[in-house]
């Protein structure tokens, strides 16, 4: 145990190195600007006059290394400095910000995380089976995809309702399904193991991509405005609300990730299965379920944490797509708008965040990894 | 007259070798799955759009031809967006202007990353310690989040664009170019080479790069995809490939409105996007599939 506290004293100093380093990149990105932000500011209406006021205001005149250290320990105080388009202080407007932001990746990371090991794991125990062919086909699309056409997809059906023209983009889908599905129905024939659900649920979704050109099916519904397709959401939202205004960014969000989730588990899990203490187990006689829990999880642990913090990791840099198209005002959002705005300060704040929080996730997988694996502790 | 084992050296083994690596190759196309016939097929179409986009575009790319938001027309079979331009024509345009500047991006970020890479690693000692500390801090930054990060600071353009992305993206060549010629520079005609006395240049182009180039194809197609999804959300985000040239990612964004009307027309640049990196996607797992040794 005392040697684990060790470790983890070690890890969390180099993640504290890593960060300085990373807001040094973030602060002296801009010295690689020619001239200097005052004049990019001012840009053609500058005049030595007002330029030498605005340096003075903010600051520039003081060598850079200087303005580093001062900033670096404003944030350490807690102070993020002014935005450089309003002047106003940013702490104050991303505190509420980036409270949104880590409501919508938690939401999300409850329902994709253990969705996505449950399929992962399943389609590592049936791999090479029609299931694990359709759904890694399935994956492989959703990877794909850009998050936005994945989003506005979800807003069609959920927000606005199946409408006449709805058979179109439903033949589209049905087709990328009927894709995946005859791969896998194509190799299962070569092992003779086709079975009657996925010629079934191939039928199904010929029938909707055939619907799509002949109409012939009364697909129309009334407009169903059943959740918003955009996320309004003020400091006074009850969390009822909350949860139903993000329902269609989390949506969103646990599509791509778990695609990406599933994957990376389903490859551990199978690299797992192979080892000859697995074989040895099962020629023993041992059970499945037993093989599974006693025998293959507790060496899976470390490459599972691994994976939960990579999604992590990828669910921070997701939301600033996701949110722009739902109008969730979170940190993404104003991140983008600071950058269209060029409020530099602002987005060098908004990044040393985001930079902070995916440091901080991958030294806690590691640590976590180290913890479940004992070997680990002792390096050769 | 010449010396016949000269002659035999010289031409006898070179048309032999490439013979039976087409034939190979074609055995091996032969026996691919369907989806991956179906990506080779989608991917030629997306090459005709790129190179013939001035042909087959019926109407000019930012010409305002009618009124704003048609719907679909004989004469203009996708409508018109905001400004009353053709929606198709505009698609098509968009093919050559986005796929052309991936591709670019990706070149760039592939010979930055690559050469830098295989530098690493058959110098090793303080430029690989170097190098590597450097792409390690600037990994610690989530790619899109440094992008944005770049872009506020230089601006909009498309040629920022293209550097940005490339240096974003050439940390992660580094890394996999780096870790596969690890494999490589420990072999012994590389040391046989170096000891020989041949340039570093030509060690590294002769006889690392040669034995690297199955992995380095596949990691093409991903970096691509990952460099072309990259600029598409940029320029969802309005931060990309700048009006008025046509850009599926900036189409999206133009005419999201529309889909609070029921209308399919926002989502058909967002499916092209899609398509192109399924696609390649597919043929990047087979070809890995293939260069890992057959394992079905």
């Amino acid at each position: 145990m005392n040697s684990l506290l060790r470790l983890a004293g070690t890890r969390l100093f180099y993640g504290i190195i890593t960060l300085v380093v990373v807001s040094i990149v973030i602060f002296f990105a801009v010295e690689l600007l020619p001239g200097d932000v005052a004049q990019q500011i001012l840009g053609r209406d500058a005049t030595p006059e007002t330029l030498a006021a605005l340096r003075e205001r903010l600051g520039l005149n003081d060598p850079a290394i200087l303005r580093y250290l001062s900033w670096l320990r404003g944030i350490v105080q807690g102070d993020l400095g002014a935005s450089l388009v309003t002047g106003q202080p940013i702490g104050d407007l991303v505190i509420g910000r980036l409270g949104n932001t880590l409501f919508l990746a938690a939401f999300a990371a409850i329902v994709a995380i253990p969705l996505a090991l449950f399929l992962g794991v399943m389609a590592a125990l049936y791999r090479d089976t029609w299931f694990d062919r359709t759904i890694n086909t399935v994956t492989l699309a959703a990877i794909s995809l850009p998050e936005f056409f994945i989003a506005y997809i979800l807003v069609l059906f959920f927000s606005i309702g199946f409408s006449f023209q709805m058979s179109g983009p439903l033949a589209v889908i049905a087709a990328f399904v009927l894709l995946a599905l005859l791969r896998g129905i194509l190799q299962a024939r070569k092992t003779g193991e086709t079975s009657g659900i996925q010629l079934v649920i191939a039928a199904v979704f010929l029938l909707i991509l055939l619907n799509g050109y002949f109409r012939f099916l009364p697909l129309t519904t009334e407009p169903m405005r059943v959740l918003p397709s955009l996320s309004r959401m003020s400091e006074d939202t009850d969390f009822g609300e909350r949860i139903f205004n993000s329902i269609l960014p989390m949506l969103t969000l646990v599509l791509v990730t778990t695609a990406y989730t599933m994957r990376m588990t389903r490859a551990n899990i199978v690299n797992i299965l192979a080892a000859p203490y697995i074989e040895m187990a099962t020629l023993k006689g041992v059970p499945p379920a037993r093989i599974i829990f006693w025998h293959a999880l507790p060496n899976a642990w470390a490459p599972i944490i691994n994976v939960v913090a990579l999604t992590l990791a990828y669910l921070i840099t997701g939301v600033v797509v996701v949110e722009a198209v739902f109008v969730y005002p979170g940190l993404g959002q104003l991140l983008v708008d600071s950058v269209a705005k060029r409020d530099i300060t602002m987005v060098q704040a908004c990044c040393l965040i985001f930079a902070a929080a995916y440091v901080l996730l991958n030294m806690m997988a590691d640590v976590f990894a180290i913890a479940t694996n004992p070997r680990l502790l002792h390096p050769k | 007259m010449s010396d016949p084992i000269d002659t035999m050296v010289d031409q006898a083994p070179l048309p032999i070798d490439t013979e039976t690596k087409l034939r190979r190759f074609w055995r091996l196309l032969k026996a691919a799955p369907l989806s991956v016939w179906f990506s080779l097929v989608v991917l030629a179409c997306y090459a005709v759009l790129v190179v013939f986009a001035g042909v087959i575009a019926p109407f000019p790319e930012t010409e305002i031809v009618a009124g704003s938001f048609l719907p679909a027309s004989a004469e203009h079979p996708m409508g018109t967006d905001a400004l009353g331009r053709d929606f198709l024509s505009r698609m098509i345009y968009a093919a050559q202007n986005t796929v052309l500047i991936a591709i670019v991006t990706t070149l760039i970020s592939f010979t930055i990353g690559g050469f830098l890479g295989l530098l690493a690693a058959t110098l090793g000692g303080w430029l690989d310690q170097g190098l590597g500390r450097a792409v390690d801090v600037l990994m610690a930054i989530p790619p899109l989040i440094f992008a944005l990060l770049l872009l506020s600071i230089f601006g909009t353009s498309t040629l920022n664009l293209i550097l940005i992305i490339a240096l974003v993206d050439a940390t992660r060549v580094f890394r996999m170019a780096r870790a596969v010629a690890m494999g490589v520079v420990v072999m012994e005609y590389v040391e046989a080479a170096l000891l020989r006395g041949e340039g570093l240049l030509w060690t590294v182009t002769r006889e690392v790069l040669p034995n690297t180039i199955a992995p380095l194809m596949a990691e093409f197609g991903l970096r691509f995809c990952f460099v072309f999804l990259t600029i598409s959300a940029l320029s969802f985000l309005g931060l990309g490939i700048q009006p008025p040239a046509a850009d599926w990612g900036t189409m999206v964004r133009e005419n999201a409105a529309l889909i609070s009307f029921g209308e399919m027309t926002p989502l058909y640049p967002a499916a092209a996007i899609g398509l192109l990196t399924i696609c390649v996607n597919f043929i990047v797992d087979w070809l890995l599939k293939i260069s890992s040794g057959l394992k079905e």
